[in-house]
C-alpha cells in the first residue's frame, strides 16, 4: 500500500516542445531516451548501469 | 490479466450503502457480505458462503447483529463464529465463516483480504477533502467488465480525454500537452502532471466555474497502488497562477477520486467522486456535475467493457506498442506487479502471474 513519502524517486520529464523522455534517477544518474518501456527499464535497474556502483 | 495484491486495502463500499441490509460485493474473487453493527454501528465483514451448504449469506436476514442463513438457519455473530444451528445443541468447532478487517474513513468503507495479521488500520491511504466540509462531493460506483488493470491504464493517461471524451473533459490541448511522471517507490505512489498554460474551457469546466475564455489548467495525479487514485485539478483563466506566498483563491480547484477495486479476474469496480470547492451551495452546480460525470464515467465504461472483450479474443502474448504518453501507465503496472508479487508469500495462495 502506499506509505509516507520516500526519497526513493524516479522522475521521466517528457521535455516540452520535444519527442525525448529525460529521466533522472535519485541516485544522480541521467539518461535521454524516446523509449518509455526502456527508461523505466534502465532507471529501475538501478544502481545498474547509473554510473556509481562499484565495479 | 493483472495479478492481485492481497495484502492491500481496498474500498468496498461507500459508508451509506452498508446499513442494515446485507450487502454483497465480490473482492479479490472472494464474496463478501457487509452490514453494519446495531450495537456498535461500525462495518461487519463476513464471507458470503454458509459454512453447512455454501448459500449465500446476503441472501439470509439480519437478526439484530447476527446473521441467519436463509436456508437452513445457521446463524453467525460479528466475527463469523456460528452460534445457532437448527436442531441440536452441539455446534461443530469448525462452524465458522471468514470475517474482514474494516476501516471506515473518508466515506469509504476499505476491507483488507489478505492476511489479517498483516492489516494495518494506519495505513489505509487518505482522501480527507471526501469528507470534508469544505467541499461537496458528488459520486458513484460502476461496475465495469474488465480487469482492473485495464482501469488503471486508462486512469493513468488522461490522453484519452481528447478522443474519448471529447466534448465533456477533453480538449485538444491534454493530448498536445507533455508530461513528467515520478514513482516513489518506497511509498508506492506515482504521480503524472500535466500542466496546460493555455487551454480550451471544456463544458465540464466551463459550466460548472462559468468561465468563459481560455484557461489554465493543471492535472496532477497521485496514485496510492493499488486502490485509490487521486487527480488534483485546478483550473483558472489563463495567467492566474498561485500566489508566492502559496495563496490559490483564484482558482477552482476540483479533487477527482477513484477508487479501483478488483472484483474479479474480469471484472473491477469503479467508484468515483467530484469534489469541488467552489459554489458549494449550488444544487444545479451539483446535480450537472454528478451527471456529466457520470455520462464521462459511462464513457469509459462501454470503452473498458469493449477492449476487455476484444483482449480475450487476442492471442496469448499479444504485443502492445508503448509511446511517451504511456509513461505513467507503465510506472503503475510495474508498482503493482510487484505488490502481487510481495503478496505471494507462503500463506497466501499465489496469483497467476501477470502476462
Ligand atoms: S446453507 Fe446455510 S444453513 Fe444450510
Ligand atoms: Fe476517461
Ligand atoms: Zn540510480
Amino acid at each position: 500500500m502506499s506509505g509516507p513519502p520516500t526519497t526513493e524517486v524516479y522522475r521521466i520529464d517528457w521535455v516540452p516542445g520535444t519527442d525525448t523522455l529525460h529521466g533522472l534517477c535519485h541516485c544522480g544518474a541521467e539518461r535521454s531516451g524516446q523509449d518509455p518501456v526502456e527508461m523505466w527499464e534502465w532507471m529501475l535497474a538501478h544502481p545498474v548501469g547509473h554510473g556509481a556502483e562499484p565495479r | 490479466m493483472t495479478a492481485f495484491a492481497r495484502n492491500q486495502w481496498y474500498v468496498a463500499a461507500y459508508g451509506r450503502e452498508v446499513g442494515r441490509d446485507l450487502l454483497g460485493r465480490t473482492i479479490l474473487n472472494e464474496p463478501v457480505a457487509f452490514y453494519r453493527s446495531e450495537e456498535t454501528g461500525t462495518v461487519v465483514a463476513l464471507a458470503d458462503r454458509c459454512v453447512h451448504r455454501r448459500f449465500p449469506l446476503t441472501a439470509g436476514r439480519l437478526d439484530g447483529d447476527r446473521v441467519v442463513c436463509g436456508y437452513h438457519g445457521f446463524t453467525y455473530d460479528t466475527t463469523g463464529t456460528c452460534v445457532y444451528v437448527p436442531g441440536q445443541k452441539r455446534i461443530p468447532r469448525t462452524a465458522r465463516v471468514n470475517s474482514y478487517p474494516v476501516v471506515e474513513q473518508d466515506s469509504f468503507v476499505w476491507v483488507w483480504i489478505g492476511d489479517p495479521a498483516l492489516a494495518d488500520p494506519g495505513a489505509v491511504p487518505r482522501a480527507k477533502h471526501l469528507a470534508d466540509p469544505g467541499w461537496t462531493t458528488v459520486g458513484g460506483m460502476e461496475p465495469i467488465d474488465a480487469g482492473y488493470g485495464l482501469l488503471v491504464d486508462n486512469l493513468m493517461d488522461l490522453s484519452h480525454e481528447t478522443y474519448l471524451h471529447g466534448g465533456y473533459i477533453g480538449t485538444p490541448e491534454v493530448a498536445e500537452t507533455p508530461t513528467t511522471t515520478e514513482v516513489d517507490e518506497g511509498a508506492g505512489i506515482v504521480r503524472v502532471s500535466r500542466h496546460m498554460d493555455d487551454a480550451e474551457c471544456p463544458p465540464f469546466y466551463a459550466r460548472s466555474t462559468g468561465i468563459e475564455g481560455r484557461i489554465t489548467r493543471w492535472q496532477d495525479i497521485e496514485y496510492h497502488a493499488p486502490c485509490l487514485y487521486l487527480l488534483h485539478s485546478r483550473i483558472a483563466p489563463v495567467g492566474v497562477l498561485p500566489g508566492p506566498d502559496g495563496d490559490d483563491s483564484h482558482a477552482f480547484h476540483v479533487e477527482i477520486t477513484y477508487a479501483i477495486t478488483p472484483s474479479t479476474d474480469g471484472h473491477v469496480y469503479d467508484f468515483w467522486c467530484v469534489s469541488r470547492d467552489f459554489a458549494q451551495d449550488d444544487e444545479e452546480v451539483t446535480t450537472f456535475l454528478h451527471d456529466f460525470n457520470r455520462t464521462v464515467v459511462m464513457q469509459d465504461v462501454d470503452a473498458l467493457n469493449l477492449l476487455q472483450k476484444a483482449l480475450d479474443t487476442e492471442p496469448e502474448g499479444y504485443q502492445e506498442l508503448s509511446i511517451n504518453i504511456d509513461t505513467g501507465g507503465l510506472a503503475a503496472r510495474r508498482i503493482l506487479a510487484r505488490l502481487a508479487a510481495e503478496g505471494a508469500g507462503p500463506s497466501v495462495p499465489v496469483p497467476a502471474p501477470a502476462r
